[in-house]
């Protein structure tokens, strides 16, 4: 069983999202997290949905997928390199005496300190999935009172040499 | 408007349809079905589609008013699988809308081609819970092939031009259109749009030449392979590419249950249908062919058992169907093409050679004679297998012959020799009891030359047996057999077979008397209890001009054989006592 990350695209029509998650349950698959948002063409979303299996249940997945009306293409960016990233925001029990200490635990994530209020305060953190985990994992000494997290939203990397299409 | 589109409204109009006039949005519907050849709708009006029974008053189309709106889907559902063309059904909000269900659910199953209209209340009132309202595109989206809920009257007829489209081409299946009473109402010009351009919708059904070439090259290897030919040779319309492609490679060929009709029950090649109840050799051939040819087939489990690894063991299983997802879904394939019967038959016909299986055909013959479809017959008894040998002997393989689920259905699969395609309807993939009799009314409306008989069980019948009133109301001559044990039969077989005979909740003794229900509703009633007045009752039955009922009273505790249980593999079959 491994992750998978599908892209679809779809029209942007009220139930689309219905359709696509009632696909899931009917067909037994689970999904892990899925984001839908615009794309570069006005009336198409794009949802970008991790789940799991193996290759065949995977292949089964898409030709499903496929089969819905309001589907345009479905790409397995997992059958290739490409770029993912989620985002969240992690409520810390702290107050101001211990913003800079944990400015230096958030900065070498290139995570940000949103609010801060009297006992709490937020952090932005954009990565990949492990980046969050471990970014949670030292927050989590002073205390989660509150995470939010979106799924992945993710593309194919352009085509080019491998050495220039570096994580960034 | 093209000059196709001209003659439609010409010869079926009056008053001829203007394009640019302004018409109600219910006006725009009928024109739009008018112009899609629409001849009947199935429906039952209520309060959201007042409008379009308000325009159908007086109009030009042959409508059914069922007495139920699964009535109505069901005999659309029967009209579309005795025709090829797509069924359309009518019902309103709410408890109509959702009457559908069960309807568009067998049909999704069974890939029936329907446009079903369901009318909903006023936008301003969706959300509100107001009186009658459901949310059937919502309801309907697991079961449907696609569906819409009309928001502007000006999307009307693309919408009906893209549901016909999407209902009938690729891979067939039910389309919903949901339409509020204020879209109903309101006034636009008409338009009608002569294309279809559908963008995440593909419905290529020609296959990949190079894969036609795979197909052909894997069948000709072959010594012993035989082809499981499915529902897909019927909704292509491919049976006579089918016999053309059996006789010239000298292949046996399967039916399945879906697919029965589809090749000639009576040539020499035919080996029935497999499965759960199918017959000894066809079950023979699959567990000992080298190469399983899979043609508009599913690998449903009622074949496979569910024991995919177990299927088949010594074949290679070579795929062909319109839908990629059923390649590889059900079972591990060698080949696949992805297209529509027949078109691939079309192509491998030139390429393919008759096959060294003359010794395969042999084998197969011999198992055919020693182990043919038997029972016990019993003097007076009368047996319900010799029941359905009646209707075959009487018409000879000729009549439309639709069924309910159960018992019967599958006496009715394994004794009567369908011939032509089209002529066996019943509800493979759902099992919807109930199903039958309204669909014999829509396959007998749409041949009124045929004859068309629906074999019920006496439990199925009384699931939707207030449809006699159609049958006496617009006298459609359909011929009902019930095949009476007074319980539910099937039920009653598992429950005797599995547990250890605790007949719960299977007793239907206290059945209305059939006769005179039939008699009630104005249709002829008859009845017979012995193989001799069965004989004598049949034929009273087909010489009679109009609907007839007849009450066959068969043997209780008689069981369906060949049988292989559920969970069990098709090496593991229970002939039946002899």
């Amino acid at each position: 069983m491994q992750q998978q990350t599908i892209a679809v695209l779809v029209n942007d029509y009220p139930g689309v999202l219905t359709r696509v998650s009632t696909l899931f349950g009917q067909r037994a698959f689970n999904i892990d997290s899925i984001t839908v948002g615009g794309t570069e063409e006005a009336g198409l979303s794009r949802m970008i949905i991790t789940t799991g299996g193996d290759d065949r249940q995977i292949d089964q997945l898409m030709k499903q997928l496929n089969k819905l009306i309001d589907v345009i293409s479905v790409t397995n960016l997992s059958a290739n390199s490409y770029v993912s990233r989620e985002l969240a925001l992690i409520k810390v029990s702290a107050s101001p005496s211990q913003l800079a200490e944990l400015n230096g635990i958030v900065e070498p994530f290139r995570a940000a300190i949103v609010d801060v209020g009297p006992t709490s305060l937020i952090v932005q953190v954009t990565g990949d999935t492990e980046k969050i985990d471990a970014l949670l994992v030292l927050l989590q000494n002073y205390g989660v009172l509150e995470l939010t997290r979106t799924g992945s939203v993710a593309m194919a990397r352009s085509i080019v040499p491998a050495t220039a299409a570096a994580t960034v | 408007m093209s000059v196709e589109m001209a003659e439609i409204q010409k010869k079926n109009s009056i008053p001829p349809i203007q394009f640019g006039e302004e018409v109600s949005g219910a006006e725009t519907l009928l024109r739009c079905l008018l112009l899609e050849q629409v001849e009947y709708i199935f429906g039952y009006p209520g309060g959201a589609v007042l409008p379009i029974y308000d325009s159908l008053y007086g109009s030009y189309f042959k409508h059914i008013l069922t007495r139920h709106e699964q009535g109505a889907i069901h005999a659309a559902d029967g009209y579309a699988r005795a025709t090829g063309k797509p069924g359309v059904c009518i019902a309103t909000s709410g408890p109509g809308a959702t009457n559908l269900v069960t309807g568009i659910a067998t049909a999704q199953m069974d890939s029936v081609p329907l446009v079903c209209i369901t009318g909903n209340v006023a936008q301003s009132l969706i959300g509100t819970d107001a009186f009658q309202e459901a949310n059937i595109t919502g309801i309907t989206v697991p079961i449907t092939k696609h569906s819409y809920f009309v928001r502007d009257v000006r999307d009307l007829p693309r919408i009906v031009k893209e549901a016909f489209h999407i209902a009938t081409t690729g891979r067939p299946g039910p389309v919903l259109i949901d339409i509020p009473k204020d879209v109903a109402n309101a006034i636009a010009p008409f338009t009608y749009p002569e294309t279809v351009d559908v963008r995440g919708y593909r419905a290529s059904v020609v296959p990949d030449d190079e894969e036609v070439q795979h197909f052909v090259t894997a069948i000709k290897a072959a010594k012993r392979p035989v082809i499981m030919a499915g529902g897909g040779i019927i909704a292509a319309s491919a049976d006579q590419e089918l016999l053309a492609f059996a006789e010239k490679a000298r292949i046996p060929v399967i039916n399945t249950f879906m697919g029965l009709g589809g090749f000639p029950g009576v040539h020499e090649l035919s080996l029935g249908m497999p499965g759960m109840h199918g017959n000894f050799t066809a079950n023979q051939a699959l567990l000992n062919a080298d190469c399983v040819i899979g043609l508009g087939v599913r690998f449903d489990d009622r074949i496979t058992m569910g024991r995919t690894k177990e299927f088949a063991p010594n074949a290679r299983i070579v795929h062909v169907d319109i839908d990629p997802a059923e390649l590889g879904k059900n079972v591990s394939t060698a080949v696949t093409v992805t297209g529509d019967v027949k078109s691939t038959l079309e192509k491998a016909i030139p390429l393919i050679t008759a096959c060294e299986s003359e010794a395969w055909i042999r084998q197969l013959k011999d198992w055919q004679e020693k182990q043919p479809y038997k029972y016990k017959t019993d003097g007076d008894t009368l047996k319900p297998q010799a029941v359905i040998e009646l209707l075959y002997r009487s018409t000879d393989g000729e009549a439309i012959v639709t069924t309910d689920v159960g018992q019967h259905q599958m006496w009715t699969a394994q004794y009567y020799k369908f011939k032509n395609a089209r002529s066996f309807i019943s509800s493979g993939g759902l099992g919807t009891m109930g199903f039958g009799f309204p669909a014999a009314i829509g396959a007998q409306i749409a041949h009124p030359e045929r004859i068309t008989i629906a074999v019920v069980g006496d439990g199925g019948f009384q699931m939707t047996n207030q449809e006699l009133a159609i049958v006496s109301q617009y006298n459609i001559p359909v011929k009902v057999a019930i095949v009476n044990n007074q319980c539910l039969g099937m039920v009653r077989q598992w429950q005797e077979l599995f547990y250890d005979n605790r007949y719960s909740q299977i007793d239907l003794t206290c059945s209305p008397d059939f006769v005179k229900l039939a008699e009630a509703y104005g249709v002829k009633g008859l009845r017979a209890s012995t193989p001799q007045e069965a004989e004598a009752v049949w034929a009273e039955a087909l010489a009679h001009d109009g609907p007839v009922v007849v009450d066959f009273r068969v043997a209780q505790e008689e069981n369906v054989y060949p049988m292989v249980a559920a969970g069990n593999t098709l090496d593991q079959m229970e002939l039946g006592d002899d």
